[in-house]
């Protein structure tokens, strides 16, 4: 089920070899953008455009200035959250597909919280409180696929993709019922929790979104990393997304367990939606979260559900989609949104056949 | 309320998820999970507007639609069947895909990015109330159809033991693959065809026009327990849900958002099992050797 990278790899000594586990964490990422870059070509060539024009365009556009390079920052900073969230289940061998809706809830929540503190609170005191708020949130609609799931078994995929559009529709009935700013779909904005943005510090950067967050994105990837490799919980978290019937014969209680890596999985995503509420707009709006949650699942993949491998694919994510915006004068870029389907795509189909390949040709050469 | 229009808008409704909880019951049968229906529907309900825009005839659109619904749904088996990669992930993948080609190609062929122009289709006569469209009495057979093939066709019985006893069918020599290449791709064209009722019956494309129908088909297959006739059921009763909240619009009896939910919570309270538990096949989601 999960696309983990050990999977069914078997220790020969103490574990696979650090170069082993390397390649076949890097090759189907490399594989992927290969296919990419040629389903890109192919779809530059059919709108009559040059390709290394357009791949030029795309550069200048995002890393080439620093406004773009700012949004791309500020893109992959959500992305970081939602991709962080399916890792973080994914190594627990649970697909949350629901990093959407969490998204959207926490985003939801730290407006409210936002809106209830007094006007002038500090940033110190205001930042924790927003992020608890939206953590909550987010765990608390990511509580319900892990309850489901232990309590009764019920399969966190379809449990999460329906849970998705039940929160959506709840968080628009509050918005469009009772909380908006008239003729709108958001909220007033916050009264305190408004977060620095990279402008504030860089002045080059003005007109780019990029902010704070973005620093909380990166400590709460280093967060995840030691809970994974060096806490207890992690490693049984671990140990339960490799081989559930070998961790319960091991006496970890796998239910408990998976309770666990859902909820958080879903304070993580729901975490993320301080980038935009606080970061950004400073209200929340109706469908802010726009497709970030699934891309998480992308961002996860590509990044091999390792948290720094996930910041970088949430940048190559962020960079993408910026890119769309970049070239549309001459390509539409609408051929981003294919493009990422692509990457996952070919990532998914990678990922057993790199595998496999590197497997045989390891076995050939010990022959 | 009159009820005679109730009946008819219900069942106009519940068209497109009729064909595509169709499809969605045998893919699912056979173990191949159906996240896919969405892109799938999508892709047939552009490829259907194409068809009929470049032919003129809606008949042409019909078989371009579930052309365009059969090449994701082919696509997808490539992957999930002979290159054994996570169903869920392609699924996810699939439908991303399917949103981003058909916005690439509205804007390529038609240049727009939120509509198609308006294409011809069937029916149309105001007294028939949407009757006079071949489109709709097939997705009302369609049930019937892949019901009677799931439980009284040899082929039905393969499916079955793919998606249950996988390693038991190939002990006997059926080809677990094989079989399920076949479930995919007839799980593609009725989807797509579910698509092409929705283009036609608006007769145009609009960006992303599916807006999670494709979820609601899967919603009923899980409802309806994996059984043909039961997911048929359970689309009408979604259908039925949905067109009394057109009805009431304006009365304020009920927010619409709450109606939308009916079918997602339903599902759910099918999984947890809190009336009679929803259990899947065996080996769903599961690649095959």
């Amino acid at each position: 089920m999960s696309a983990s990278v050990a999977g069914d790899a078997k220790p020969k000594f103490s574990g696979v070899p650090w170069r082993e586990r390397a390649e076949e964490a890097l090759f189907p990422p490399a594989v992927a953008l290969l296919v990419a870059l040629i389903c890109g070509d192919l779809l530059i060539l059919s709108y009559g455009q040059s390709p290394a024009a357009v791949y030029r365009l795309l550069l200048e556009g995002t890393w080439g200035n620093a406004y773009g390079f700012g949004q791309v920052l500020y893109k992959a900073t959500t992305l970081a959250f939602t991709g962080l969230a399916v890792s973080f289940g994914l190594r627990a061998g649970l697909f949350n597909i629901g990093s959407e809706s969490q998204l959207a809830a926490g985003g939801f929540a730290a407006a409210l919280a936002g809106l209830a503190l007094p006007v002038g609170t500090p940033l110190v005191l205001a930042l924790p409180i927003c992020m608890i708020a939206a953590g909550l949130a987010g765990g608390a609609v990511g509580s319900v696929p892990a309850y489901l799931k232990t309590r009764f078994g019920a399969h966190e995929v379809i449990v999460t993709i329906m849970l998705n559009f039940i929160v959506l529709a709840l968080l628009n009935w509050f918005i469009a019922g009772h909380l908006h700013v008239p003729e709108t779909l958001h909220t007033p904005e916050i009264h305190a929790g408004a977060l620095p943005r990279l402008a504030d510090m860089f002045e080059r950067f003005h007109g780019s979104a990029a902010n704070l967050a973005l620093v909380v994105a990166v400590v709460v990837a280093g967060a995840v990393w030691f809970y994974l490799f060096r806490a207890r919980g992690g490693y049984e978290l671990r140990a339960v997304g490799l081989q559930p019937d070998a961790a319960e014969y091991g006496g970890i209680a796998v239910g408990r367990v998976w309770l666990r890596a859902l909820t958080l999985s879903g304070v993580i995503a729901g975490i993320g939606g301080i980038n935009y509420v606080l970061g950004y707009k400073h209200y929340y709006e109706d469908g802010f979260a726009g497709g970030a949650g699934f891309m998480g699942i992308a961002v996860a993949l590509v990044g091999r559900n390792h948290p720094f491998g996930v910041l970088v694919a949430a940048f190559f994510f962020a960079t993408l989609s910026q890119g769309g915006l970049a070239i549309h004068a001459f390509v539409p870029k609408q051929m981003m949104d294919v493009l990422q389907g692509v990457v996952i795509f070919a990532v998914a189909v990678s990922v057993p056949e790199v595998r496999r390949i590197l497997r045989g040709a390891r076995k050939r050469a010990d022959a | 309320m009159n009820p005679i229009s109730f009946l008819t808008q219900m069942i106009r409704i519940a068209i497109p998820y009729l064909f595509a909880a169709s499809g969605g019951v045998v893919a699912e049968r056979a173990g191949i999970v159906s996240l896919t229906l969405e892109g799938f529907m999508l892709s047939g309900a552009f490829a259907a507007v194409l068809g009929t825009n470049l032919s003129g005839s809606p008949w042409v659109g019909v078989l371009t639609g579930i052309l365009g619904g059969l090449m994701f749904a082919l696509i997808h088996a490539l992957a999930t069947i002979r290159y054994r990669a996570d169903q869920i992930v392609v699924g996810v993948a699939i439908n991303l895909m399917a949103i981003g080609i058909t916005r690439f190609l509205l804007k390529l062929f038609f240049d727009s990015s939120s509509n198609s122009p308006r294409v011809a289709g069937f029916g149309g006569n105001i007294n028939m109330a949407g009757f006079d469209n071949p489109l709709l009495w097939l997705g009302l057979i369609v049930p019937v159809a892949v019901a009677y093939m799931v439980y009284r066709t040899p082929f039905g019985l393969r499916i079955r033991a793919a998606g249950e006893h996988p390693d038991a069918a190939e002990s006997v020599g059926v080809s677990v693959k094989r079989v399920r290449y076949v479930a995919v791709a007839i799980s593609g064209m009725l989807a797509g065809l579910g698509g092409v009722y929705l283009a036609l019956d608006q007769h145009q494309f609009t960006d992303q026009m599916t807006a999670g129908r494709g979820f609601i088909a899967l919603s009923a297959v899980i409802f309806g327990r994996w059984d043909p006739i039961r997911a048929a059921l359970a689309c009408l009763l979604f259908a039925a849900a949905e067109t009394l909240q057109i009805q009431l619009q304006g009365s304020h009896a009920i927010a619409s958002q709450f109606i939308e939910m009916i079918p997602y919570v339903l599902t759910i309270v099918a999984l947890a099992g809190v009336v009679g538990r929803a259990v899947p096949p065996a080996a769903l989601g599961k690649a095959q050797d």
